[in-house]
């Protein structure tokens, strides 16, 4: 065990980074905008987090997964909290996020959504094709392979591609 | 918190129920729609309704936790759990309405069922954003944001319907007339929401029907069906059905928890 009465939050975000979220495995949860606080009493760490969409099926593991990585660094007295508000938004993407995303093939979501509103068959938001950068594409569903992500297709380069639609 | 604090033992109870009734509309829907799984007709539109699913669920899953909180500090011994609340009460304890436990018959029948509900539960939370009960607003904050693709889906859909095929048209009005007895009840006030809506907690669901009446006729009119159905939709025009808020269900609701609480039943504690 290590000695822990120096510690900072800082240091424990910065292994927070080996900590990824386990759809887009390339996001770490710092990246996801997730981890709303850290705080560190004594030899107590507690991490705050919250989830992206209610029902994800990855916070879970996400929880135990942190809380495994800073056992492994020595930290003994780990606890996980759960808040829901403020609600998430894909405003708390890091830019090194969404450019870690477009690497990865799935479009970021846009800065501060035009179309999430009730409005129906307004027009597809503008999404840029990951793989061409065209800005032809077209949104094939607003339901992709997680609850995050919508599905689109590129008209230029023809191939689909996620798009981590805006919330 | 304000709201929790206020209360008695019995204002504890009309919390409980009003948390409870919000938890089973969701969780009963979002089995039906889990129904669909593999069976959508495309796939990207079997993807959407499992998604939406997940969504309902999860919402289910805030709503009850918080439930089982309150139970528990009235009765600590009785260890109640969001498992335990889903899977381990019985047809009479639920109090869902009617609508989400309808079968989920065609997929006109199953857009339309959604359509309702997601107008009803959008301006519901629209509301709850501003309860005085920190926790049902934090949960409603993030709920509208995915109800809100739940209503913009289901919307469009009912539109494509009705301006689609003579076929998906008939269809459409066919589950119109199935299932418009049963929307009365989501405005239906029953004893919990009325006491919940007089503390600030809950929404008096009276000030949302105009709203809701309102954005289905866009949808009507856009789907091409609304001269057709104008009579029906009349306040008054139709005998309305209502019990599942008190725990009176259809015959359906019995077979749903046959199957969703079937391995809890069979198998007590058992964990995945």
């Amino acid at each position: 065990m290590r000695n822990q009465v120096d510690i900072s939050s800082a240091e424990i975000s910065e292994i927070l980074e080996e900590v990824m979220d386990p759809e887009i495995p390339v996001l770490s949860v710092n990246d996801l905008g997730i981890v709303r606080d850290i705080s560190v009493k004594d030899k107590a760490v507690q991490v705050t987090i919250t989830p992206t969409y209610m029902g994800c099926p990855a916070m879970d593991m996400i929880a135990a997964t942190i809380k495994m990585t800073l056992l492994s660094h020595g930290f003994t007295d780990v606890s996980i909290r759960q808040v829901l508000s403020p609600a998430w938004t894909t405003d708390w993407i890091s830019e090194k996020g969404k450019q870690k995303l477009l690497e990865y093939g799935i479009a970021p979501p846009n800065s501060k959504p035009q179309f999430c509103n009730t409005e129906f068959f307004t027009a597809n938001e503008a999404v840029q094709c990951p793989h061409c950068s065209s800005w032809n594409t077209k949104r094939i569903s607003e339901f992709g392979a997680t609850a995050c992500k919508a599905l689109y297709q590129c008209a230029d380069c023809k191939e689909p591609f996620d798009y981590f639609k805006c919330h | 918190m304000i709201g929790e604090e206020e209360m008695n033992s019995t204002g504890k109870t009309f919390l409980t129920d009003y948390l409870l009734h919000l938890a089973d509309d969701a969780l009963i829907l979002g089995h039906r729609n889990s129904e669909w799984c593999g069976h959508g007709p495309i796939l990207e539109q079997d993807i959407a309704l499992t998604n939406i699913s997940l969504d309902l669920i999860g919402q289910a899953r805030s709503l009850y936790q918080y439930a089982a909180n309150i139970l528990n500090e009235s009765h600590p011994a009785r260890n109640v759990s969001e498992d335990t609340l889903a899977y381990l009460r019985d047809n009479r304890e639920f109090k869902n309405c009617l609508l989400v436990e309808m079968p989920n018959g065609d997929w006109a029948h199953t857009i339309l069922r959604q359509f309702f509900f997601s107008t009803y539960q959008f301006f519901l939370y629209e509301k709850l954003v501003g309860s005085v009960n920190d926790t049902i607003a934090a949960i409603s904050a993030k709920a509208i944001k995915e109800v809100t693709y739940h209503l913009r889906w289901s919307g469009e859909w009912v539109i494509r319907l009705g301006d689609g095929t003579d076929e998906s048209k008939e269809r459409l009005l066919k589950a119109f007339d199935m299932l418009w007895p049963f929307t009365g009840e989501l405005f239906h006030m029953v004893e919990y929401e009325i006491v919940a809506a007089d503390l600030g907690i809950g929404a008096d669901l009276n000030l949302l029907r105009s709203k809701w009446d309102e954005k289905l006729k866009i949808v009507f009119q856009e789907a091409g069906i609304l001269s057709i159905i104008e009579n029906k939709i009349k306040p008054g025009s139709n005998w309305m059905q209502s019990g599942g808020k008190i725990g009176k269900h259809s015959e359906h609701l019995g077979f749903i928890l046959a199957e969703l609480q079937f391995m809890q039943r069979a198998y007590p504690n058992s964990e995945w």
